[in-house]
């Protein structure tokens, strides 16, 4: 008993009895159905199949989530979105999260579950438009089932809540229909979907679906986790980019109760960024953390400078400038429309302004770890949170040799990404401690990798240092007519096998407003050279370029004397679309225009000139959402306090209200207190900040004690929510503080540059 | 459904085993209570409560953040105190009595009323920080029956995503049922 929908020429659904009575449906690509899953394993084997749902014969309803979770609240929405279209009872739904999809054909690996990645708010955009349809599938076979028990046509029963219910009023439940669900006839095509104006689920507010299990503790984290007996290890790595160890004492390391072997680890080299060991390290392996940690201690271990000092980030700042006063140097032209040179020629009037940017950290509340289990002739167990399992299996099967039936790869919720698990090196770093030759005794004991906060904030993938210089050509009607752009950063696609005219794509948005806005537009990218470490953070590559271009629209609006509220709107014009080349256009101009005016209405806007305190707004586009700030700070003797902060955004349609406010409130802080206050530095060749001491992600004053959301009702298919709230929310601080204390801050974080400057 | 972390504790003294050889004799060592269990800690008397929490009992409710008790995500309840167990020695343990996040429920899984707050609040995102704030919390309402946002601000545990303005509603409203329980 068993059948396929095809969706498309190479997806299709599938679907079959499980066990004890349970019908179950899955997502299946054309290469996995060269593979069947043996029918008997469906039942107890379920983790194997798929983002795919089981109707179990006691009426509970598992439904499998492809995607990680790391706070983005991405199970309890994918699990919404399929309980929806099939009318399960959500009360008896229980959501578990997906391992890696992995089959072999060939020998080559086939991700079953598709992208698998968490990052950039891809999830739901692509969830919406596949996993409803494994729902709509499963309420089609129920009712089909539901139609042969009640002897009326299935076009008489409607679905709702886990029951089947007839015109007539009677009703069976979807537990009692499983079985015979599952012998069903295929449909000749994919089911039709839900009407909208039928949704009980999506756009209503539901609770994180973890949430029992963390606040009680018994969610295990990858850090919670174990196989077997684990070994834990802590790595001592060298802290200068390109150094080398200069000594170290094993003996002593060895000497500590509980360790059990001190093994060194040399990078790798001809690996991309974030595939592979970082840093030259010794690994100390003990019975505990705290034996482990003792041992790395012991060992005192001190490093050698490479043959290229970092310099610190006044200097990469000064080559930024020099490039931009060099003629000869030539910049990646990412966008460039009609003629920026000659409408400056032209121009009444013409502004410049230049903001630097910090590099930061991502410090996710759970430092990277990883459990590993090899046995070197047959498997490999790997449990990793990551925003990106495919990436994690390509560092598995590179340093391992092994077919992809011999890796396992586990993805348990994540205690924060941001980014930071989008890069596999700390699972490199657990591989190599498993393959490294160690004591017989302790050959076979799975691993488990332990970052210490000290190791997250000298071994990240920094978001890049950034230098934007800003210069607006204005006409006699007080319109910004020409546009350049120049930014200069370290790229994070630096080692990731980009071509070198492509470097700039993890930095800036080609298309990003106010591009389509002024019809003459150039946007130029320099590349800085530094041996850091960069990745993606947040929201990258829209986040510092939003600071410097929603920052500079608020400078020319005041040198205007113009409201910079409605100086927006008016940049912004007739309602249209903007053609937009990156994942999520085309821009609607007037939804933009919406979400300005509703931040702007909730602060109370008209309050602008006269108000003591200080007024700022900022908008953005950020992957297919439209996101503004408003913000009210009141000016102190010693700086600021944050009073208000309101967040709108137009996302299409809402999965989940309750998510999305709380990715929204959370972005905003992040970003602020990160604006605030953060920033990592170099010195001496390598990252000076050690702990939370002097990386203080501290919320407390000036932080807002809420922050206020205002959220588009729309039915535009849904965007995601993860990262959207950061971009306008430094600039839309900036923008306020300018008005609470007439100081313009251009460079971050901002508390120590006003304090420079007042 | 939940995924269950590993928490086999083994209370002291060690049933014994009619086929293992003789006990050894009974080493010295710490004695402590930990949810209402007695626990002895042979080990390095300089290790940190958090590891021998989470690496010897398995109790791995409490977590690791930073080292140097700025974080919060390592709190538990120490005698009535909330303490950060990442700076706090076992040899200071002896005869303590400390209280972790899984010991919070009843024992018929009843929630204690911060940890349904959380719930009813939603206040969870990545949920890593979240044991030692709702610690952090009934150790501030054993204290405060009625917190005021300066008090609140006062535990200064971070929430990496940002959760803050449902952690504090949660906590207002773990006061009212706290309250209201005992009316």
């Amino acid at each position: 008993m068993s059948g396929e929908v095809r969706l498309s020429r190479r997806r299709f659904l599938k679907y079959a009895a499980g066990a004890a009575g349970a019908l179950v449906i899955g997502i299946g690509t054309a290469e996995a159905a060269d593979r069947p899953v043996p029918l008997a394993l469906l039942g107890d084997s379920w983790k194997q199949l798929g983002p795919y749902l089981r109707v179990a014969a006691d009426g509970r309803v598992f439904i499998g989530v492809r995607d990680p979770d790391n706070g983005e609240g991405t199970a309890t929405s994918l699990a919404r979105i399929i309980a929806e279209e099939m009318d399960a009872d959500w009360n008896q739904v229980v959501v578990e999260p997906l391992g890696l999809g992995l089959e072999a054909g060939n020998g080559e690996p086939k991700f079953t579950y598709g992208r698998q990645r968490s990052g950039d708010a891809t999830s739901i955009p692509a969830a919406w438009a596949d996993l409803r349809q494994a729902g709509a599938l499963a309420r089609w076979l129920l009712l089909q089932a539901a139609a042969r028990r009640l002897g009326v046509p299935a076009d008489q029963i409607r679905g709702e809540a886990g029951m089947a219910i007839a015109a007539d009023g009677r009703k069976v439940s979807y537990a009692d229909l499983a079985t015979t669900a599952a012998g069903i006839d295929a449909p000749s095509s994919a089911p039709p979907l839900k009407q909208p104006e039928r949704y009980r689920l999506v756009g209503q507010p539901a609770g994180d679906v973890d949430a029992r299990a963390v606040v009680t503790g018994t969610l295990a984290y990858a850090f919670d986790d174990t196989i077997g007996e684990p070994l834990v290890v802590v790595l001592a790595r060298c802290p200068y980019p390109g150094g080398t160890l200069d000594q170290a004492d094993r003996k002593a390391a060895s000497e500590v109760k509980g360790v059990r072997a001190v093994i060194d680890i040399t990078p790798e080299s001809g690996q991309a960024a974030g595939t592979a060991v970082q840093s030259p390290a010794l690994a100390v392996l003990a019975d505990d953390t705290w034996a482990a940690l003792s041992g790395r201690a012991a060992l005192k271990a001190t490093w050698k400078p490479g043959p290229n000092t970092e310099p610190p980030a006044s200097t990469l700042e000064q080559q930024a400038l020099d490039l931009f006063g060099n003629d000869e140097a030539t910049p990646s032209i990412v966008r460039n429309d009609g003629d920026v040179a000659a409408a400056r020629k032209k121009a009444a009037r013409s502004l410049e302004a230049t903001y630097f940017q910090p590099w930061v950290a991502h410090a996710t509340a759970e430092t990277p770890s990883c459990i590993v289990r090899l046995d070197p002739d047959t498997s490999i167990t790997v449990i990793a949170a990551t925003q990106s399992p495919r990436d994690v299996y390509a560092v598995v099967q590179r340093m391992t040799g092994f077919k992809p039936e011999q890796i396992d790869i586990r993805v348990p919720r994540g205690g924060g990404g941001f980014g930071r698990r989008l890069q596999a090196d700390y699972v490199a770093e657990a591989l190599a401690v498993a393959l490294a030759k160690k004591p017989d005794e302790i050959r076979n004991r799975s691993l488990k990798l332990l970052w210490t906060r000290a190791d997250d904030l000298a071994h990240d993938y920094y978001r890049p240092l950034a230098v934007h210089s800003l210069n607006a050509s204005i006409d006699r009607k007080k319109n910004i007519v020409g546009w350049h752009q120049r930014m200069a950063s370290p790229s994070a696609l630096v080692g990731r096998n980009t071509p070198d005219n492509r470097l700039w794509q993890s930095e800036v948005v080609p298309d990003a407003l106010p591009a389509g806005l002024v019809p003459n537009y150039r946007s130029d990218w320099y590349p800085l050279s530094s041996q850091l470490a960069r990745g993606d953070w947040r929201g990258s590559p829209h986040v510092t370029p939003t600071f410097a271009s929603e920052s500079f629209v608020d400078e020319i609006a005041h040198a205007l004397k113009l409201n910079p509220l409605d100086f927006r709107l008016s940049l912004l014009g007739e309602p249209r679309q903007l053609p937009y080349g990156a994942r999520g256009g085309p821009i609607d101009t007037a939804r933009m225009a919406n979400v300005l005016k509703l931040a702007a209405d909730k602060l109370d806007w008209s309050r602008w000139l006269r108000s003591e305190n200080g007024l700022g707004i900022a908008c953005a586009y950020v992957f297919g959402a439209y996101v503004a700030h408003a913000i009210e700070v009141a000016p102190r003797q010693d700086g600021i306090d944050i009073v208000r902060v309101v967040c709108a955004a137009d996302v299409g349609r809402v999965i989940n209200p309750l998510g999305l406010e709380a990715q929204l409130q959370g972005a905003t802080m992040d970003a602020l207190s990160t604006a605030l206050n953060l920033a990592i530095t170099v010195k001496d060749g390598k990252v000076q900040q050690t702990g939370l001491r002097d990386y203080a992600l501290s919320p407390t004053q000036p932080m807002p004690n809420a922050v206020e959301t205002v959220i588009v009702p729309s039915t535009a298919s849904p965007a995601g929510a993860s990262v959207i709230g950061v971009p306008s929310a430094a600039p839309a601080l900036a923008n306020a503080v300018f008005r609470a204390t007439a100081v313009r801050v251009r460079r971050l974080p901002l508390l120590r540059e006003l304090a420079r400057l007042r | 459904m939940a995924q269950q972390g590993p928490t086999s504790p083994v209370p002291v003294p060690a049933a014994q085993d009619a086929k293992q050889p003789a006990p050894k004799p009974v080493r010295e060592g710490i004695d402590l209570i930990v949810n209402e269990k007695r626990y002895r800690h042979t080990g390095d008397p300089a290790m940190p409560l958090l590891w021998y929490l989470r690496d010897t009992l398995r109790l791995t409710g409490a977590k690791y953040g930073c080292d140097q008790g700025e974080c919060g995500f390592c709190t538990v309840i120490v005698d009535g105190k909330a303490v950060a167990s990442c700076q706090t020695k076992m040899e200071k343990m002896a005869g303590k009595r400390v209280t972790t996040v899984e010991g919070l429920a009843g024992k018929d899984g009843a929630l204690h009323p911060v940890q349904q707050a959380w719930i009813d609040e939603d206040a969870v995102m990545c949920g890593f920080c979240q044991p030692g704030q709702i610690m952090a919390a009934v150790d501030l309402l054993s204290r405060q029956k009625n917190p005021s946002d300066a008090d609140i601000d006062k535990i200064g545990n971070l929430c990496r995503c940002g959760s803050y303005g449902r952690i504090r509603k949660a906590i207002k409203r773990a006061a009212v049922a706290m309250k209201d329980a005992k009316a």
